[in-house]
Parts: C-alpha cells; sequence; structure tokens
C-alpha cells in the first residue's frame, strides 16, 4: 500500500521546526509502524539526507523508549499499543498520516519526533521508590500480600513511563504516571512507611518540573498503551489529601 | 596474560562466606572519597549503581537510553529463580546449583554457581521489600512455577513482565541514590573507549548523543554492566540500541574475553516476516507447556491446514523425546526446527517456521482456561502477525536471544584488568555454555546488589590511587584517539547504510555461526568477515555531522565493533572442536543428534587476549574442574 | 520532644490550594455547592406549573428572612468565585504546560462537555449575570415587578430570542454538570471500579433531568401552556 506521511523535523531543541511530506509507496502490511519509517530512512540515507530521528529500543512495547503522535492520538490510533507494536496493517491503502512528537513543556524536542522525558525520572527520583538499602530486607514470605492487592498493584506497576499519557492530555499533565507509581507502591504492606511522603513529594515533583493538572477527561488512561486506568490518580488524590492534613511535617 | 580465577580454597559452601571475611574494607568514612563508573543501568548496572552509592562512594552512572529504567533487562518476561524451596518441593541451595552447572553443560565454575544460588534467596528478599509486585497465593505469600531445565518451582515471576518489574525495583532504588545526589546518572551517553592508567582501569571516554560532546569521566575503578553482544546477529531478540562497544573496548585494552561463541537461541520466536524486518521478538517459553511443535511430514506441503489429516504431521519433539516431548530444553527445541525446516518441511513464507499449536489444548482445557494462560501472548502474537492463534497455530522460530560469553572475570568480578569490573551478561561467568530460563536475571542482580558491592571494596581498600586530573596524558591521548575514529566514521561518505551492512553480517554469522556450526561454514565465515568489514569501511555513509544527534554514527560505530567481534565468536568456535550447550559443532553429536562433549580437550575457559590490530588474538585457558557435579551427558530423552 | 516538627493548619491549606490537585478539590467542593443550588433552583423554578400564587408566595418565603438570604447569597457568591478563580489559574497552568499545540489533535475518550468546561463554564457565569439582571434585579426585564414571579417568567419568556437563549444557556449548564457530577468524586479522590460507572450514569441522568425541567418553562410559556 502507499502512504503519505507528514513529519515533524526539527534539527535541535533550539531550532524551528515544520513538517516534510514524504510519499511512501510499497509499504508492506506486515510491517511494524517503526520499519516502515526504517525504509524511509534508508531511502533518505540513500539520498545523503538526515533520517528522521525517533527514539525507539526494545521493540516489543516494554521499555518505553519509543512514541510519537500519529493523526493526533499518541503511539497511534490502536489501543493499548506502544508505536513499535503498531503494524501497518492497521491502515488503509493512501492513506494520509501526520506525525508529531509529544508536545508539553516538561517534554522539549530533541530533534524530530524524540523528545526529552527526564522530567519523569526526577518526578520518580522524588519520591516513587521504599527507601529498603540492598541488605536491608526482611524475609520475602513475612509480609503476606493479599493476591488482589498484589494483582492491583501490578496493573499500576505495569507504567513503562513513555510518557503517552502527558502527550495525549490536553493539560500536558503527568497524573496517571505519577499515580500508577503511587498506586503500585501505596498497594503493597513495604510501601506503607513512606506513603504520606512520597504522595507529597511525588506531587510536588510533578508541578514543579511544569506539567499541568488533570481534568479527568481519561485521555491518558486511553492512550496508556497498558491501559491503566484513571482510578489510580483518584487514589493518588486520595493519598495525597490524607497526607496533607494528617502528615505532620 | 595470567589467568588467576582466585578461587578461594575451602569447602564450596563456605568459599564466600570465608571469602567476605577476608575481603578488605573501606572505612565508611572513607567511602564519599572513591568514585566508582558504572556503565549501563540493567539489572546488573542499576542493582550495582545504586548499592554502591547507598554504600557511600561516588558513583557515575552512564546508559545510552533516555533513562536508566529502558535497559533491555527490561524485556525479560518468565521469571527469576531461587531457591527458597517454598513450595516444598524438594529445592535447595545445593540442587539450583547443581542443575546450573548441568545445564550450562559443565562450562562454568563451580564455585561461582554455588554463590549464585546462595544469593538467589537474598535476591528474592531485596526486590520483595523494594516492592516488585510478584505473584502470590490467595494467602498472600509468594508463588512459584516452574521453568525449563528444572523438576522443581523455584521460579518467581510478576506476570510475563518480571524482567520489567525486576528493573523498575532496581531503577527506583537508583533514582532515590540520584535524587540523594550520591549517583550522577548520564543518560543519552555512550562509552566509547576505557581509560588505563598504570594498568589500571581509572575512566572511561564518552559521547553525548544529543549534542555529539565527547568527554572523559575518572574514576578509581570501573564496572561495566553492559549487557550481551547478541546483535552482531543483527536479527537477534535484544533490542536494537544493545551492543558490543563496551565490552569490545575493554578486550582492545587488555580485557580478556571468555567463550564468545556460546551463544544462546531462544526457541519461541515469532519467524521473520520480510527483508525489512528489525528484530525478533520472543514469545515466553511457557507457551511449550501446552502447545504442541508439528510441521507437516511431507516435504514443501502447501496444502492448506485443515487438509493435512493428523497422519500427516510430524510432532517431531514428541517423536524423538518421547519423555520430555516439547518440552525440551532450549537448544534441543532450537535445533531440532533448524533440522526440519533444512529438510524442506518449514512452514510459513520463506519455510523458517514450524507450527506451534494450540489446537488439543484448547480441546481440552477450552478457550477460558488458555485465554488466562496465554493471552497476553496470545494478543501480542496477533498484533505482530495479524493471525488469530486461537485459530490458527502460530507460527514459531529460533532467534538469537542471550550470549553466554563476555568479559573474563575472576571470583570478584574483576577482569583481567585490575580495576576493571564487569557484571551481568557481560561477564562470562556463571552459565557455562548454555543458561537456563530465569537464571539471568538472578544473575544480573546477584552481581549488582550482593557480590561486587563487597569485592569492589576490597580493590579500593588495598590499592594506592594516583591522582589522575583532566590533563593527564593518558586521558588526552584515549579521548584524542576517539575523537580520531568519530571523525573517520563522520566523513564515510559512501553509498549504504550501517543496517544493510549489519544485515549481511548478521545473516553471515546465523548461517554459519548460529544454531549448528561446522569446521568448513566458520572457516567460511572467516574468510567472509573481513571482507565485509573491509567494504564496510569503504561503502558505509553517515549522514549528518558528529556534533548533533546523529544515530547514522551511533550505528556506525557499534558496528565497527561487532564486524570485529563476530571474527572473534567464529575464531572461537572453531577452535572449540566439541559441543557443548549452545555451542553446536556438528561434527562432534551423538548418534541421536545430541551435542557430544570433549570433556579431555575442552574442560575450559577459553579466554582470549587482543594482540593488536591485524594479529590474531592469543588463547589462554582457564581449566574447570569439576569436585561437586560430576561430568556426565545431558540427556533429556 | 520529637523531632517531626508539626507545620500549622493555615500552612497545610496553603499547600493543597498551591497544588493544581488542590485547587481541583477547591472547584470540585465548591462544585457541589453551586450543583445544589441548581438542584434547589430547579425544584423552585417548577413551582411555576402550581400556580401563580405558589411561585409568588415562595419568592416572598425566601426573602422572609434577610439575614439567612444573604448568608446563603454569600455562601453561593464566594462558592462561585473561588470555582473561577480556581478554574482560572488551572487553565493558566494548563497553558503554560503545552505551549505549543498539536497540528492534529484527535481525542480518543472524552467528550465535547468534558473538554470545553471553561467555556461553557465562562458561558454560564455570563449568563447568571443576566439571568440575575432580568429575573431577580429586573433592569434587563422589559416588564419587571417586584416578587411578581409569575408574571415575570411569564412576559420574560414571551420573547422569544429571550427563551432561546434560556434554553442554550441550559444545554451548555448540562454538559457542565454531566462532567462535572462525577469529575468532583474523581478529584476527590473517591472511585470505585463498581460504583465510578454508576455514578457516570447518573451525572449523565441527572443533567438531562435538570435541562428539560429548567428548559421545560420557556417552552411552556412560548407554547401557551403558562400564561
Amino acid at each position: 500500500m502507499r502512504i503519505t506521511l507528514h513529519v515533524w523535523r526539527q534539527k535541535n531543541a533550539k531550532e524551528a521546526g515544520s513538517f516534510v511530506r514524504y510519499d511512501v509507496p510499497d509499504v508492506s502490511e506486515h510491517m511494524s509502524f517503526l520499519e516502515m519509517l526504517d525504509v524511509v530512512n534508508e531511502g533518505l540515507i540513500a539520498k545523503g539526507q538526515d533520517p528522521i530521528a525517533f527514539d525507539h529500543d526494545c521493540r516489543e512495547g516494554i521499555c518505553g523508549m519509543c512514541g510519537f503522535m500519529i493523526n493526533g492520538a499518541a503511539h497511534g490510533p490502536l489501543r493499548g499499543t506502544t508505536v513499535c507494536q503498531l503494524h501497518m496493517r492497521k491502515f488503509s491503502d493512501g492513506d494520509e498520516l501526520w506525525l508529531e512528537p509529544w508536545r508539553a513543556k516538561a517534554f522539549p524536542v530533541l530533534r524530530d519526533l524524540a523528545v526529552d522525558r527526564s522530567a519523569l525520572d526526577r518526578i520518580i527520583a522524588a519520591g516513587g521508590f521504599i527507601s529498603v538499602p540492598t541488605g536491608s530486607a526482611p524475609e520475602a514470605n513475612a509480609l503476606p500480600v493479599p493476591k488482589e492487592k498484589a494483582e492491583l498493584s501490578m496493573d499500576a506497576a505495569a507504567c513503562i513511563g513513555c510518557g503517552a499519557c502527558v502527550a495525549a492530555c490536553p493539560n500536558a499533565s503527568a497524573s496517571l504516571f505519577t499515580a500508577a507509581k503511587v498506586t503500585h507502591l501505596g498497594l503493597l504492606p513495604q510501601g506503607q512507611p513512606e506513603r504520606s511522603r512520597r504522595a507529597i513529594a511525588m506531587v510536588a515533583a510533578m508541578n514543579e518540573n511544569g506539567f499541568g493538572h488533570c481534568t479527568n477527561l481519561a485521555e491518558c488512561e486511553a492512550a496508556c498503551p497498558k491501559a491503566i486506568s484513571i482510578e489510580t490518580i483518584a487514589r493518588m488524590n486520595r493519598d495525597f489529601f490524607a497526607a496533607s492534613f494528617s502528615s505532620r511535617d | 596474560m595470567q589467568l588467576d580465577a582466585k578461587v578461594p580454597s575451602g569447602p564450596i559452601e563456605k568459599k564466600w562466606d570465608e571469602h567476605r571475611f577476608d575481603l578488605k574494607l573501606v572505612n565508611p568514612a572513607n567511602k564519599r572519597k572513591y568514585t566508582v563508573i558504572v556503565v549501563g543501568t540493567g539489572l546488573a548496572g542499576g542493582s550495582a549503581a545504586a548499592s554502591l552509592a547507598e554504600l557511600g562512594y561516588e558513583v557515575e552512572n552512564f546508559c545510552f537510553q533516555d533513562s536508566p529504567r529502558r535497559a533491555h533487562s527490561i524485556a525479560a518476561q518468565g521469571g527469576i529463580n531461587a531457591a527458597k524451596n517454598y513450595p516444598n518441593d524438594g529445592d535447595s541451595i545445593w540442587r539450583l546449583f547443581y542443575d546450573t552447572v548441568k545445564g550450562g553443560d559443565f562450562r562454568a565454575r563451580e564455585a561461582n554457581v554455588h554463590r549464585l544460588a546462595q544469593i538467589s534467596v537474598n535476591i528474592i528478599d531485596q526486590c520483595v521489600a523494594q516492592g516488585v509486585p510478584f505473584a502470590r497465593e490467595y494467602g498472600g505469600t509468594l508463588a512459584n512455577r516452574s521453568f525449563g531445565g528444572a523438576q522443581v518451582s523455584r521460579t518467581f515471576y510478576a506476570r510475563g513482565q518480571t524482567g520489567q518489574q525486576l528493573l523498575l525495583g532496581a531503577y527506583q532504588a537508583l533514582e532515590r541514590q540520584i535524587g540523594l545526589g550520591q549517583v550522577r546518572m548520564h543518560p543519552r551517553t555512550e562509552m566509547l573507549d576505557l581509560i588505563l592508567v598504570d594498568g589500571r582501569a581509572r575512566g572511561i571516554v564518552t559521547r553525548d548523543l544529543v549534542t555529539g560532546k565527547v568527554e572523559c569521566h575518572v574514576a578509581d575503578a570501573v564496572v561495566l554492566g553492559t549487557g550481551g553482544y547478541g546483535n552482531t546477529f543483527f536479527l537477534s531478540t535484544n533490542a536494537k540500541g544493545s551492543n558490543c562497544t563496551a565490552i569490545w573496548r575493554a578486550y582492545k585494552r587488555g580485557a580478556a574475553f571468555a567463550n564468545p561463541c556460546y551463544t544462546q537461541i531462544h526457541p519461541t520466536c515469532i519467524p521473520v516476516s520480510g527483508d525489512y524486518q528489525s528484530k525478533l521478538t520472543l514469545m515466553s517459553e511457557s507457551l511449550r507447556n501446552d502447545g504442541r511443535i508439528w510441521v507437516p511430514s511431507k516435504k514443501e506441503d502447501t496444502r492448506p491446514l485443515d487438509r493435512i489429516p493428523d497422519a500427516e504431521r510430524d510432532y517431531y519433539l514428541e517423536r524423538r523425546y518421547p519423555s520430555f516431548g516439547n518440552l525440551v530444553p532450549r537448544d534441543v527445541a532450537s535445533r531440532n526446527a533448524k533440522a526440519v525446516c533444512d529438510e524442506g518441511r518449514g512452514v510459513g513464507p520463506g519455510g523458517l517456521g514450524v507450527y506451534l499449536d494450540f489446537a488439543d489444548a484448547i480441546k481440552r482445557l477450552g478457550v477460558g482456561v488458555v485465554r488466562e494462560r496465554y493471552g497476553n501472548l496470545f494478543d501480542m502474537y496477533e498484533r505482530i502477525t495479524g493471525e488469530d492463534p486461537y485459530r490458527v497455530p502460530m507460527r514459531i522460530y529460533p532467534a538469537i536471544h542471550y550470549t553466554m560469553g563476555g568479559l573474563w572475570v575472576d571470583y570478584d568480578l574483576m577482569s583481567t584488568i585490575p580495576g576493571l569490573y564487569v557484571i551481568g551478561e557481560a561477564n562470562f561467568s556463571d552459565h557455562g555454555a548454555n543458561r537456563l530460563g530465569a537464571s539471568a536475571l538472578m544473575q544480573g542482580l546477584a552481581d549488582g546488589y550482593f557480590v561486587l558491592p563487597y569485592t569492589i571494596g576490597n580493590y579500593l581498600a588495598t590499592t594506592k590511587f594516583e591522582k589522575v586530573d583532566a590533563g593527564h596524558a593518558e586521558l588526552r591521548k584515549v579521548e584524542g584517539e576517539v575523537r580520531e575514529r568519530t571523525k573517520k566514521l563522520v566523513e564515510s561518505r559512501g553509498k549504504r547504510s550501517a543496517d544493510s551492512i549489519h544485515r549481511e553480517l548478521g545473516k553471515l554469522m546465523w548461517d554459519k555461526c548460529g544454531m549448528a556450526r561446522n569446521a568448513a561454514g566458520l572457516g567460511e565465515a572467516l574468510a567472509k568477515i573481513p571482507e565485509i568489514r573491509e567494504r564496510f569501511h569503504r561503502e558505509v555513509t553517515v549522514t549528518g555531522s558528529g556534533e548533533e544527534w546523529n544515530r547514522e554514527l551511533e550505528k556506525a560505530g557499534r558496528l565497527a565493533d561487532h564486524l570485529e567481534l563476530a571474527e572473534l565468536i567464529c575464531t572461537d568456535a572453531l577452535e572449540r572442536n566439541e559441543s557443548c550447550g549452545g555451542h553446536f559443532r556438528e561434527e562432534h553429536q551423538t548418534p541421536e543428534g545430541e551435542a557430544l562433549r570433549n570433556d579431555q580437550d575442552f574442560c575450559h575457559v577459553s579466554a582470549w587476549e587482543y594482540t593488536g590490530p591485524g594479529n590474531k588474538p592469543v588463547m589462554h585457558k582457564e581449566p574447570l574442574t569439576f569436585e561437586h557435579v560430576h561430568l556426565t551427558q545431558r540427556s533429556y530423552k | 520532644m520529637s523531632s517531626v516538627a508539626s507545620v500549622g493548619s493555615r500552612a497545610r491549606v496553603a499547600r493543597v490550594w498551591q497544588a493544581p490537585i488542590g485547587k481541583k478539590a477547591v472547584m470540585a467542593l465548591t462544585g457541589v455547592v453551586l450543583f445544589g443550588f441548581v438542584l434547589g433552583h430547579m425544584l423552585g423554578n417548577l413551582q411555576i406549573y402550581l400556580g401563580s400564587e405558589q411561585i409568588d408566595h415562595y419568592a416572598v418565603l425566601l426573602r422572609s428572612s434577610p439575614k439567612l438570604l444573604w448568608a446563603v447569597r454569600g455562601v453561593l457568591l464566594v462558592a462561585l468565585v473561588l470555582h473561577f478563580v480556581s478554574a482560572a489559574q488551572l487553565k493558566s497552568i494548563s497553558r503554560a504546560a503545552r505551549p505549543d499545540d498539536y497540528r492534529k489533535y484527535d481525542p480518543q475518550r472524552s467528550t465535547l462537555g468534558a473538554r470545553t468546561m471553561l467555556g461553557s463554564g465562562l458561558l454560564l457565569l455570563a449568563f447568571v449575570v443576566y439571568h440575575l439582571m432580568h429575573f431577580t434585579f429586573g433592569n434587563a426585564h422589559p416588564d419587571f415587578e417586584e416578587l411578581k414571579v409569575h408574571h415575570n417568567v411569564v412576559t420574560g419568556f414571551q420573547e422569544w430570542p429571550v427563551s432561546v437563549s434560556y434554553i442554550v444557556a441550559m444545554v451548555f449548564l448540562g454538559m457542565h454538570l454531566r462532567h462535572g457530577l462525577w469529575s468532583m468524586f474523581q478529584s476527590l479522590g473517591v472511585s470505585h471500579p463498581r460504583y465510578t460507572p454508576a455514578l457516570r450514569t447518573f451525572a449523565t441522568v441527572f443533567a438531562v433531568v435538570i435541562v428539560i425541567g429548567n428548559v421545560s418553562i420557556p417552552i411552556a410559556v412560548l407554547a401557551g401552556l403558562i400564561g
């Protein structure tokens, strides 16, 4: 099939960018979206032009490195899927696709479709952990964890940190990302000692890093390749209020 | 070069404890005076960086990805082994030790493997405390499952995302230290060379992948946790960015490279669908628990599936291995798939695939149970192939998955370069010639959490360090060499992309040095690799400059190293004139077609020493002795 | 003495207010007040179907205790101001968080009403001002008589452009309520996979009831059913 791409090209964080049109003939339906871009890039390289820059690594939907907007949807039209796992058979001959980088103040564009997502790491560094230095752990079965809680915790822990939630949110909020970690750790008995501190510190970091707020539109949930629920955001809000009014610091 | 494994004396159960007592300690107040560079943020690198920082060392941590959370450990699906014996089914440290040595086809160092089995129980404790949401029983205790090659249930898992969850545990511990200022993280930064001062590893040269800035970083010790080199084969289950550059540069600075030919093939991957294929996707081996593997009995049978009667389907694993059936170890399953495809009985485009059929399982268990057990994997298969595995059998084919070889290390995980430590898949240590399922995660975390933090202290405490400042001649020299190499690559204005040449190398390696190898094929590969390498330097094109984001430059640099390593892999494969584990030499097999070891001549580690450009590397032998697990022929009949 | 210092309650409130989550909570809590008002107001309005005496008497009743009346008006005004100030501040945060817009943006889940809360809110604010001038102070009414509610409503709505503007405003109110009603629970941290979907259905039904209840009056006037 034949696909027309309009790709955001931007040389670096400082220079302005613009859309460039590429006609891609002979796209195989078995290609992944990124393999289709590989083919476009081979063509550009053959002509001595700069290939389209995009982040990617594992190409099996787990590392969270890939991601951009396809026709205004984060990771493209298929739900619960990263762009590396999106295959061309989901598109039709003659489709025109607009590829844009995640757009948020907290995610400066580095080049073309690649952005800097280190703000997400800073949110984790603020409190997305359980402080347990190596060697200080008790016997693993000392604290039983109800199966249901372990499962719910795992649902939230499945976050791959791709940033699609921020990209899809009209407010560029990192609420789902932050809430997923608050939920993952807050549901486990191991996470209780720091639960209040964590909620306050991570929420503060989210704001300090320039992300927006949540207006409960659930665009993040729809864009999340791991289908993490916005119920986690309610949980984070709950933890935040409880911590704000009960903690002593 | 002298190989001294420094395995402590004494009974094997006490070696590690006594050794830890013998290790010199760094005074707590003095730890902050030492800086350690850790390259890589996977299970090994991430856990090491976090643990060293917790102890009080200053840590500089590097990764090429945009975040330490993305290291390829994240893609491990199945689980992590530990000798907890929670199911009360007879497991023990000794049994895990035994299974790992035997599974490795008697090519691993006994003392290391025993230590690994001992530490395995601490790893689970640590990870649970960090909040890793392992699967639980209804009573709240940890759940276990069995995994290929073991008869006990000792595998801990977090759905099909165990690697992800363990890595996030280490990543969170690491981020905590970054937040405390104890670790300085350098993401999107690639190590391009190792700096030696007075024969000791004292720093690295890096390139910032966004700005192109080349820099030197100085430390008192350097730790490489940079993963395996499976991407030498181009198509593998590794991430696209996984590469051998860090270990290869260390090799060229004097670190011995051990057993490069030990590569592991995973039998249940999704087959190649076209020339544009960029990587291979693995599906958990657990599929073999209920799926039946078959090919048509007749060659080039093009009938539609439903027209092939059961009598004309060859369930070849069940036929050849009646007791293990579809659950034979990875290498056996892989080689048999290749054999039937070589006979012209392969299925799917290109004839490189075999069926993994769930029709009987669905009949026996119902769709509901099958969906519950394998739903995620079926969905993934459908996303990639567009075929519904509930209705048509999956097609699978083996793919390169893991490399047991790596930089040679002693019992303390130090390479042949003093002060250079190598951990995780990057070293060669614990898996011998074949790694058992769910053991990679165990080894990465054992090295990073519980071995390196002790052993590196001994080195730091017993070494006098000369001050190395930014203007040191050795720094300037190595940095200059890196700049020169980069400049040469940037100026490449040929006609071919690095990827197209990498594909060519990969195909050659897969054909001649893949699942089955023979002297003639390896000879051919050894003749062709220098030719491809020469063509690479003539024909590759790198667009853009060195002072910007430049993926083509990165790829070309990594490929240059893969092209050299490929030759060493084949050299080692040719030299190791026996079959063992993942290294199958067709000349050496039992009448039933199983790997036939030659313990008389090859019961050793082959550690290769670099001797300069154009020179043949020199092989050194570390003899292996098996005092506790006796040398026997593996049999899965 | 404990090594953990305690922060005063004022500092705690300030900390919550500074966080966007806190502002959302303020919007939710003031939303509850405004939502209660909308419900009560509609129930009051519907008395028009019981005849002019009933509703005029209701108006007199409301005015019978000026203290209570002004207290309620004060609470409503404070709620409205806080609701508005929070919304405005949040909008500026949101705008700063996404300085560059997408060339294409294709919402996958949210309704138009949910995405245009600020727009519908501003429109409703303008409507409230007009509504007060129309039926409370009477300066926008051509034939206003103090405390003659039935008369004022009938003569007011007999001008069809006025009725249409009321109907349009009520549709926006419905959209605003439909999202706001369940969203306030989410903002305050109340969510459950079993009850939240039911709450969302309830919010939709409720918004429709409010709209129909209020819109029925101008329609009834135009249709000559009330007169």
